[in-house]
């Protein structure tokens, strides 16, 4: 595991996520800002699963659970495109809040994926 | 005459299918899909990975996934006898966070060993009142009370 690109991906996350809930408070409807910004945290998701197989593979296996990280890393990818699908279905506001909410619940879970992999059995 | 500029979205939207306007319900469901997700995904892997540890807790576990799913289904619903099971689920999910808190806190290992560490591997959604979950659980069923006493199933049918 690259440990830089895992606080690039929180940072990303959290900040996407604080970005879409004040838009979506704010009363903004889904627009390419909002959307942009958690296509980003989706795309940098994407790199942390090609990430996540290769380091084990090039001898750089987690501390923690292997199952468990991929349990969270697979549910966090999940989160963001289902959210974007939700947004384009919906379009109120309501669904930029809810790509606040995933944006935060995706960091938590980054948080959690740091923890398992550098932390957890250590 | 050519068309304004249209944003990605404005594009990508045109081809999706539309609702009506469920406004804030929407945000409430979502945080119930995270929590359904959390509370199955950690109990599927407690229960493939060491349900010896602590039986009890990964039991109270899954219960609590089965209780997420079901008040997520019914909210989404929320008409007939599916506001009737939105309420007594949110209300069991109430109970759960505040029983299971308080055993978790004043006992830690009663439901198992360290069962009351709230970022253990043998840990609830409701154990500490939702500690590991930023209290999320612990002020979602309060949430859902709230939308649902906004929501009477009267208003709603029409």
């Amino acid at each position: 595991m690259i440990h830089w690109l895992l606080d690039v991906e929180l940072a990303t996350a959290l900040a996407a996520g604080l970005l879409c809930l004040i838009a979506g408070f704010l009363g903004r409807t889904p627009n390419d800002l909002v959307m942009g910004a958690i296509a980003l945290v989706a795309l940098e998701l994407i790199v942390q699963v090609v990430v996540a197989i290769v380091a084990p593979l090039a001898g750089n296996p987690p501390s923690g659970s292997l199952l468990e990280y991929w349990m969270y890393l697979v549910g966090a990818l999940l989160l963001p495109l289902i959210g974007m699908g939700w947004a384009l279905i919906d379009r109120s506001r309501w669904s930029v809040v809810v790509l606040g909410a995933i944006g935060l619940a995706v960091a938590v879970m980054l948080y959690r994926m740091g923890i398992i992999w550098f932390v957890q059995g250590a | 005459m050519s068309e304004p500029r249209r944003s990605v979205t404005d594009r990508l939207a045109a081809a999706a299918p539309a609702v009506g306007r469920v406004g804030v319900l929407v945000v409430l469901v979502a945080v119930y899909a995270v929590l359904v997700m959390a509370a199955l995904g950690r109990s599927i892997f407690q229960i493939v990975d060491h349900f010896g540890k602590a039986p009890v807790a990964i039991t109270i576990s899954a219960g609590s996934a089965v209780v997420y799913i079901v008040a997520m289904v019914a909210l989404i619903i929320h008409r007939g006898v599916w506001y009737r099971v939105a309420w007594v689920t949110v209300c069991v999910e109430f109970a759960g966070v505040l029983i299971v808190g308080f055993i978790t806190t004043l006992s830690p290992d009663a439901l198992g060993t360290g069962s009351g560490n709230a970022f253990g591997d043998t840990s609830t959604v409701w154990t500490v009142f939702g500690q590991g979950y930023w209290f999320v659980p612990a002020v979602l069923p309060l949430a859902g009370m709230w939308w649902l006493r906004r929501h009477p199933v009267r208003a709603v049918a029409r």
